[in-house]
């Protein structure tokens, strides 16, 4: 607890001075001098609170969390070519594990009249969903940094993007791999069971220096928007085994006795597709996934509506509804038969004031994941926000057991630059 | 006696219907007359404003409260003129810091809801959002998306109402109704003078014929030699006492952007 005392204290001292500063030229909006790179980043402080006792004596039911993401961006002066440098910092008081730094962006863009080169590392998100991503690939999930799967560590690429009348055809050379990070076991939420980060078993005999390749087609016409892709490499998802795999044990017993799972990494095979259709109010949403070489073929899918209510008895605030349905072929995976509903609160206002809550409930048994994130912006450069995420009513055979006591709030306080 | 009357009735009955043609007829004629002169006004405003062929802007939004009390946001702007259709346009946000290098692209379609897609690059996502959120405010503040919004002649009904000094101008009046739908407007009254057909004042009604808002545009000035633009735009809320200055920093016209300038690509990489 003293420790929370401490960081709300700094940041207090730190939010008073930098309002009171920025004050004094209140009235100087364009006097910014023309950088020739440009800085800007975010340093976020987290506090998070878990309901329930820890279940080994190294964890704790607080934790205290520093963030630091600066970016440098630089634009040439014909404004075709660009670099940028996003690296990423954090401090975690428990677990050795999530204390981690990683190179979000190192890029290289150039842009032609109908094409785009990027080489570097870098992000790409593909998607129309809220509550899963199943069709985004590129990247690796940063898996210690939240359980919404929306953090991804920086990959390294060349991407080329053809610019067509009928569509953006995207390829990518993705050279080397990036393991998932998970949280130690000193670590909360999801480490009941432990998974080893010092070892990981490969189908490639490259392990981690393989070059994956993908492509995409995306285009936008009327009120549809489509992407179909192919993906051929080393699954971003790890798999998990009771047997030998790839003649390697898939567990070993770590200092303290325990079982620790050790994350296999198949070559796959994936198909994806997906859509959003866009209707006045109305968004149809569907991702489609079939993916070969992590087992047997299966398929995944989440497809789902969102209704947006705008200004709502002309109180300013939109209210926007969305209900998607999660099907996996998988056994033993968390979205597996799940339907969730979320509202979503705009209140438009100077704060830009957000909430967003909802809930993924199993249809087959009564396990169930809930959120809550809210937001509010404080003055111009900070922001405050809570999330609340958790899990009810697991039972046994469902891997949301994976989350089981550990249901947490969390505090955050960002300041922007 | 009794027929004399009854014919009496019927004539008198004949001459109202008669008196009652003429007179719709005529203020009929009026109604088309003015409705003719305040679409008039519109084309000529846009004649002026058109030919354009790209531009790109940077400005500062203030929004104050009832206090007083301000906020400032900046963003840059960007817009492409299309003939056969409604413009395209990207804002880039600068400030506040926390929504930095997010940005929105927008096909305008006129009376056909927009096609609009936002860039949240803490994602990296592009998102297709709903157009439909014409009434709802911009960035908080007292300018809505349909004030945002670029202007063409079909999204609105015309008429002139009358002639009238503005400051040191004299000014034609018209009234303008949205035909689009979910607009938060029954009804607009704008004042262009005479001179240069510059919209000088837009005064915003409600239901119940309630004035809303009032735009107020200031320091005109001219560019390339031949389009008028304001400096400054302050909307003042009637109903809530709270107003937003818009304080442009420069407007470029000619800069050479093309549709490429307007993509999904461009809007990811928009900075």
């Amino acid at each position: 607890m003293n420790s929370m005392f401490k960081y709300l204290g700094v940041s207090i001292a730190l939010y008073s001075a930098v309002t009171f500063s920025a004050a004094e030229d209140e009235y100087d909006y364009f006097s910014e001098p023309p950088s020739t790179v440009a800085i800007s980043g975010e340093l976020i402080g987290q506090f998070r609170n878990f309901k329930d006792h820890a279940e080994r004596d190294s964890q704790s039911n607080t934790n205290v969390s520093l963030a630091f993401e600066p970016e440098f961006y630089y634009e040439f002066p014909d404004s075709k070519d660009s670099v940028i440098f996003t690296p990423f910092f954090r401090w975690d008081e428990a677990d050795s594990e999530r204390s981690h730094g990683d190179i979000r962006e190192l890029r290289f863009h150039h842009v032609a009249s109908d094409w785009e080169l990027g080489v570097g590392i870098s992000s790409v998100f593909w998607g129309v969903t809220e509550t899963v991503h199943l069709v985004n690939i590129i990247n690796q999930v940063d898996g210690v940094e939240n359980l919404d799967e929306e953090d991804l560590l920086g990959q390294p690429m060349v991407n080329l993007t053809l610019v067509n009348d009928w569509g953006n055809l995207d390829f990518f050379i993705l050279p080397s791999f990036r393991e998932r990070n998970f949280s130690g076991r000193d670590g909360r939420p999801g480490t009941n069971t432990v998974i080893s980060v010092d070892d990981a078993i490969y189908e490639s005999g490259a392990e981690s220096k393989r070059t994956d390749v993908a492509v995409r087609w995306s285009r936008s016409v009327d009120v549809w928007d489509v992407g179909l892709a192919y993906f051929h490499g080393t699954s971003r998802e790890a798999r998990f085994s009771e047997e030998a795999e790839y003649g390697q044990n898939s567990f070993s017993l770590n200092s303290y006795g325990e079982v620790e799972l050790i994350p296999i990494y198949d070559v796959i095979d994936q198909v994806s597709i997906d859509v959003q259709a866009t209707f006045d109010a109305w968004l149809l949403k569907l991702e489609a996934i079939n993916r070969s070489g992590q087992g047997d073929r299966f398929v995944a899918a989440a497809a789902g509506l969102e209704y947006s209510f705008y200004d709502v008895a002309e109180s300013g605030i939109d209210v926007g509804l969305v209900v998607e349905y999660l099907y996996d072929e998988r056994e033993f995976k968390a979205t597996d038969d799940d339907l969730s509903l979320a509202i979503r609160l705009a209140f438009n206002d100077i704060s830009s004031t957000e909430l967003l809550a909802g809930f993924a409930r199993d249809l087959q048994n009564e396990s169930l994941y809930y959120f809550i994130e809210g937001s509010r912006r404080l003055g111009d450069s900070y922001k405050v926000s809570l999330e609340v995420r958790g899990v009810s009513g697991v039972e046994n055979g469902d891997p949301l057991i994976a989350l089981y006591g550990d249901n947490f709030a969390q505090l955050e306080l960002g300041y922007y630059f | 006696m009794s027929l004399t009357h009854k014919n009496t009735v019927k004539l008198a009955s004949i001459l109202t219907i008669i008196t009652a043609l003429l007179f719709s007829w005529s203020s009929h004629a009026q109604g088309v007359d003015a409705e003719q002169r305040g679409l008039d006004i519109a084309l000529e405003a846009d004649k002026r404003n058109s030919g354009f062929v790209d531009s790109q802007e940077q400005m500062v939004m203030v929004l104050r409260d009832k206090r007083g009390k301000e906020r400032a946001r900046k963003m840059r702007t960007k817009s492409l003129e299309r003939h056969d259709d409604g413009d395209w346009g990207m804002t880039i946000f600068d400030q506040p810091a926390d929504v930095k290098g997010t940005a929105m692209l927008t096909y305008s379609h006129g009376l056909e809801p927009d096609d609009q897609w936002l860039y949240l690059p803490a994602l990296k996502r592009v998102k297709r959002i709903s157009s439909r959120n014409k009434s709802g405010s911009f960035m908080g503040s007292e300018f809505a998306f349909e004030d945002m919004s670029s202007f063409e002649v079909k999204k609105y009904t015309y008429r002139f109402e009358r002639e009238e000094a503005c400051g040191e101008l004299t000014c034609f009046v018209s009234e303008w109704v949205p035909q689009y739908d979910n607009s938060g407007y029954t009804r607009t009254v704008i004042w262009h003078d005479q001179q240069e057909y510059r919209a000088q004042k837009i005064d915003f009604y409600g239901r119940a014929n309630k004035l809303l808002k009032t735009l107020t545009l200031m320091d005109y000035q001219l560019f390339n030699d031949r389009f008028w633009r304001p400096m400054k735009l302050e909307m003042q809320n009637h109903k809530t006492g709270k107003s937003t200055l818009l304080i442009f920093k420069s407007y470029e016209f000619g800069v050479g952007l093309s549709e490429r300038d307007f993509d999904q690509s461009a809007l990811k990489n928009a900075k």
